[in-house]
């Protein structure tokens, strides 16, 4: 019953992202695609656990810290390198600030 | 006391994963966008967070370690990257994304395995999917990475049994797939061939493509990594990666689209032949006489234009012309002129990536407009300006259908009062086409580097 659960929000999110991206114009698609590349770092979650349940087995801790790297790469230099570009879009009011 | 924890933890997950929604809402206008980037990283903090308390995790030693190093490396990256290496970085980082998907769905198969438990379909569906998505992504990335920061030859390779090679290894990794999902306690050497063979897939699927539908293969990329997340969201049954997986899986999917819709090819015709290889067509000879113009007559028309759009390719940011186009932006502006910038969809290296380039030299974003936007009106414009880019504004895609191009959507130039041609030479464009533009009694040619015909320009103004 539970993966059915996890399905059908899957499937709910799908609808979502489609409504959601959908209205993001193609000014900021580059932007986009990076920031949403750092939300796919959200495995980062599963990483953590793998790497922090030490005593069932060396090998998942091994895999689950490289998980970690890797993830938090992919988390920190989405979002920093998004906002770098996003902070680079100005508006003409904006010039006067 | 167990319980409420792990109750705590499950509604910060759901806070997460409505700051994630949130944040890209923002996204939906460049005033909100920063904003809704920073409200998304609150998100994740709050999810990682939230995840130490985790009941299974005992020791932080190796967190902290993975935590520190991942952070050192994306920092620095982030803070290096110049904004024209923007799509190169964005596809190595799916790539990272992908593997710690793959990690993440082996670490815990591993950890059942130890375990000594059944493991349900449920279970080990999720994890063949993980280790093939995860796999996929990263080592297509990889190639994607290579071939956009022209480390390994843009050129689509192909080679002659190549589908049958592809078919076969598909073919492998779904029998060896089956075999781990049904009994994946036996199965430890199919699971890691899969692994092998995912990896070997990705580098097949991407090296046949060309370097000019780059932008279709990190956009599709891109949403592989979100349901790498998502299959390793099924994993550990963790319902925040699901949720932020596919929000990025229906990202990239609509991204891919507009891709596709703004070449006028079908998905299918970007993964399986690679452009300029089969095309022999060349569309009819473009035979005529082509006006060249001089700085000077053309500082006296722009001088006098109340409208005037900027037609910017990708070649214009590698002359590394932005900023002296923004200061021509500027002048004419002053002189009462209007001043738009027109984008095509494809116009940069990855979706978006031309108006970045422009944000970069502090053009505004209202005047950066979509070619939609602008075709509608282009009668009205005085002139149009085009710097470095050729076949999203070359007529024959709608006047010729010879052309290889034809049927791919185009900024109409030519139905502007006059157009100026910023090139070096008549040369044909990426796509090897003919540009009819180019010989239209409207247009006019300004010859030479694209960066000092602009300068000249500027100069002109300047001293008047």
């Amino acid at each position: 019953m539970e993966s059915i659960l996890l399905l059908f929000t899957f499937v709910l999110a799908i609808f979502l992202g489609f409504e959601l991206i959908s209205k993001v114009p193609s000014t900021l698609h580059t932007p986009l695609m990076s920031g949403s590349n750092a939300i796919s770092g959200i495995t980062i979650v599963g990483a953590i656990i793998a790497a922090g349940a030490i005593g069932e087995g060396t090998i998942s801790v091994v895999l689950g810290t490289l998980a970690v790297t890797f993830a938090t790469i992919n988390v920190v230099g989405g979002y920093l390198v998004t906002d770098r570009m996003l902070a680079m879009f100005k508006s003409k009011e904006g010039d006067k600030k | 006391m167990r319980e409420s924890l792990t109750q705590i933890v499950y509604l910060s997950y759901i806070l997460a994963s409505v700051l994630f929604i949130f944040g890209l809402k923002m996204l939906s206008s460049p005033s909100t966008a920063r904003k809704g980037n920073m409200v998304s990283a609150v998100g994740m903090l709050i999810a990682v967070l939230a995840t130490l308390v985790h009941q299974d995790i005992i020791g932080y030693q190796f967190i902290i370690a993975g935590l520190l190093i991942g952070t050192a490396i994306g920092a620095i990256a982030a803070s290096k990257v110049p904004m024209t290496s923007m799509p190169e970085f964005v596809a190595l980082f799916n790539g990272f994304g992908g593997i710690a998907s793959l990690l993440v769905g082996w670490a815990e198969y591993q950890r059942i395995l130890t375990a000594g438990v059944d493991i349900p379909i449920a279970t080990s569906l999720p994890i063949f999917l993980a280790i093939l998505i995860g796999g996929v992504t990263f080592t297509g990335s990889l190639v994607a990475y290579g071939k956009l920061s022209e480390r390994i030859s843009g050129k689509p390779v192909l080679f002659g049994a190549q589908q049958v090679v592809n078919a076969v290894i598909m073919a492998l990794v779904l029998v060896l797939g089956l075999m781990f999902v049904f009994r994946p306690e036996t199965n430890y050497g199919s699971f890691i061939v899969v692994i092998i063979l995912s990896g070997i897939l990705g580098i097949l699927a991407t090296i046949p493509i060309g370097g000019a539908d780059m932008p279709v293969v990190i956009s599709l990329l891109n949403s592989y990594s979100g349901l790498a997340a998502c299959a390793a969201g099924f994993v550990i049954t963790n319902t925040v990666l699901i949720v932020s997986g596919s929000l990025v899986g229906a990202s990239g999917i609509i991204l891919t689209k507009i891709m596709c819709k703004a070449m006028n090819r079908s998905l299918t015709n970007v993964l399986f032949s690679g452009f300029g290889s089969v095309g022999s067509a060349k569309g009819a000879d473009v035979q005529g006489e082509a006006n060249p113009i001089t700085p000077d007559d053309a500082y006296y028309v722009l001088e006098s234009a109340s409208s005037v759009l900027f037609v910017p390719g990708y070649g214009m940011a590698v002359a590394q012309a932005q900023h002296v186009v923004r200061e021509l932006g500027e002048i004419l502006e002053k002189n009462g002129a209007e001043v738009r910038f027109a984008i095509h969809p494809v116009a940069g290296r990855m979706p978006g990536h031309m108006n970045v380039l422009l944000a970069e030299a502090n053009v505004p974003y209202e005047q950066l407009v979509e070619m939609d936007e602008v075709n509608p009106s282009i009668e009205t414009v005085d002139v149009a300006i085009v710097i470095g880019a050729n076949d999203v504004v070359n007529p024959a895609a709608r006047e010729d259908e010879s052309s290889p191009i034809y049927g791919m959507p185009i900024i109409n130039v030519d139905h502007a009062r006059t157009v100026f041609v910023l090139k070096r030479s008549l040369a044909s464009g990426f796509a090897g086409v003919d540009n009819p533009l180019f010989f239209k009694p409207n247009t006019r040619m300004l010859f030479g580097d694209a960066k000092a015909s602009i300068q000249a320009l500027v100069t002109e103004f300047k001293e008047s």
